[in-house]
């Protein structure tokens, strides 16, 4: 079998165990709806100014809760289902057999990377039909490879921190704690109004904020100007690499203990 | 004649982990088509040997082959013709069992068919099940299908029975022994006597990283040769007549002799018993088991008149 062959059968078998844990699938879907209807009620009525366009908070939100979608789909899940399948011997059983091991994670990362997309779809379908978003048709290039960056960077990242999870129960905290503070201070959860320099700085070094101001780029691009947000997609992509890096020389298929 | 190049050649095999030497200088061989159990207590190196056959870890020094090929460059044609079931490994809880199992034989170039495997390991029932609705016993039966899943020349199972039930571990011997019965070579490590000596061609006992004894279960470090020991308790004032070509010694209440020659012995005892209208109580006639050698040889029971006195010959 071609190693593309491969990659298909291990996702369909994946994509089948994903749906056979309803609560769980349900879950994966309603976290950022939930997050979106929190947000937008809490902080929606206010306008804001975004690359030159003045918009409602609410709308705003469209843009932040698709990276976050993508970020949980991809970050979080894969970093906690990697780092429990291989505390339950998972991984090491799949490592005794001629299946290649790049193509196990590839089929985990595509999976990822496809709820991701769902995901965003559902967010945007639900920011069209209840918050006045709209996707310039323009856009619409800009938004897919962003999508696909910023998927694939954080997917990396998420294998990437397995190798400093030491087992599968303290993954949610570290995964967690990882994450969740740069989400709050990346203008993401809350829009980024003159935040201290050192704010900006911490923002600038990290790829979460880069990914939501390319998002954000997507949907509210400068007057004139290109939806593609270069210089952040350059940084997402460093990123993607300095995670595959480490997740290759790195990775562990064995319990750690 | 042919002779068939061995499935399994190891000679000076060294592991440590961080100064600590887990595998300290083994040379074993294992023929094509032969079941052959590691046997030892834990921690003696079984999981360390058997893991580096695998092709699961490097070692430090010696040389390797299996089925021809080195493990340790964990190349997918090798991996191909193994099977591999290991001490604790799980599978994908919300999968079927057929749907496990057809899963991992899509890995291999000639897929044994998934019936096949069902019936084979008794799973056929259950085929439609989820794996986290199966018991203890039934998952292990599931590690050993997905270790055929392949149809492998060569099948590893490491402690294939731990934590069984008398009868669930029947059963399993019951399925190794069928596996054995289709040609496939089986290299098993178990710490349980019984069942090396039940399902192995060849046992080998290894003990702090080094093999102390190997050979056929029946014969293993000259079992068959040892003196047989015969014991009774003899009825308060009998006096024994001078019994021939035996060493006695007391344990306890009971009287115990080692003879190389028990028929002769037992004769001549039981006809002055008879003759004299002795009762000799609890008359047991043993020949030291696999248990004895293997507590002899791991040094675990070594105190006491009784492990002194069997000593082996080496």
């Amino acid at each position: 079998m071609s190693g593309a062959a491969l990659v298909l059968r291990q996702l369909r078998f994946t994509n089948k165990a994903f749906w056979r844990n309803p609560a769980a699938a349900f879950f994966t879907f309603a976290f950022p709806l939930l997050f979106l209807v929190i947000f937008t009620t809490l902080f929606g009525s206010a306008d804001i100014e975004i690359n030159g366009n003045t918009i409602s908070v609410a709308t705003f939100y469209i843009a932040g809760i698709a990276a976050f979608s993508v970020i949980t789909a991809c970050y979080t899940n894969i970093a906690m289902s990697l780092t429990f399948a291989r505390d339950l011997g998972i991984l090491k059983r799949v490592k005794g057999t001629p299946l290649p091991g790049w193509a196990y994670l590839a089929a985990r990362m595509l999976h990822a990377v496809a709820i991701a997309v769902l995901l965003v779809i559902i967010c945007l379908v639900f920011g069209i039909l209840l918050y006045d978003a709209e996707l310039p048709l323009s856009s619409v290039p800009a938004f897919l490879i962003t999508l696909a960056v910023g998927a694939a960077c954080f997917a990396a990242l998420g294998m990437a921190i397995t190798t400093f999870v030491p087992n599968a129960d303290s993954a949610p905290a570290i995964v967690n704690a990882t994450i969740l503070p740069l989400l709050f201070v990346s203008d993401v959860f809350i829009p980024l109004q003159d935040p201290p320099a050192w704010l900006d700085t911490l923002g600038k070094i990290f790829p979460v904020r880069h990914f939501s101001e390319a998002m954000q780029q997507v949907f509210f691009p400068p007057p004139g100007g290109s939806a593609f947000r270069l210089a952040s997609l350059g940084v997402l992509v460093l990123w993607g690499a300095l995670g595959l890096l480490v997740a290759v020389r790195r990775f562990s298929w064995e319990p750690r203990r | 004649m042919i002779t068939a190049d061995p499935a399994i050649s190891i000679t000076g095999l060294r592991k440590s982990y961080g100064g600590v030497e887990a595998v300290r200088g083994i040379d074993l061989e294992v023929a094509q088509g032969e079941v052959f159990a590691l046997l030892g207590p834990n921690g003696a190196g079984k999981t360390t040997t058997v893991e580096i056959l695998e092709g699961y870890r490097s070692r430090d020094a010696g040389e390797v082959l299996v089925l021809g090929s080195d493990p340790q460059s964990a190349d997918p044609a090798f991996k191909a013709r193994i099977g591999v079931v290991l001490q604790s490994t799980g599978t994908d809880p919300y999968l079927t069992v057929a749907e496990t199992l057809e899963l991992f034989g899509g890995y291999y170039p000639h897929p044994r068919p998934v019936a096949e495997i069902l019936e084979l390991v008794g799973l056929t029932e259950k085929a439609d099940v989820r794996v986290t609705k199966l018991s203890g016993g039934q998952q292990r039966r599931l590690d050993v299908g997905i270790g055929l899943a392949g149809d492998p020349d060569l099948l590893f199972l490491d402690e294939p029975t731990t934590g069984f039930d008398p009868s669930a571990r029947r059963s399993a011997w019951e399925m190794v022994k069928n596996l054995a019965s289709t040609g496939k070579t089986i290299f098993l490590t178990t710490h349980f006597m019984d069942e090396a000596q039940y399902l192995a061609d060849r046992v080998a006992i290894i003990s702090q990283g080094r093999i102390i004894a190997q050979g056929p279960p029946d014969t293993l470090a000259g079992r068959d040769l040892e003196a047989t020991v015969i014991r009774f308790k003899l009825a308060d004032g009998a006096e024994l007549p001078k019994l021939v070509r035996a060493t006695a010694r007391e344990a306890g209440d009971f009287l115990e002799f080692s003879t190389a020659n028990p028929v002769y012995f037992l004769h001549e005892l039981t006809g002055w018993a008879m003759a004299h209208d002795v009762t000799l109580e609890g008359l047991e006639v043993t020949r030291p088991s696999l248990e004895d050698v293997y507590l002899q040889l791991t040094g675990i029971g070594s105190e006491g008149a009784e492990g002194q006195e069997a000593e082996v010959p080496s």
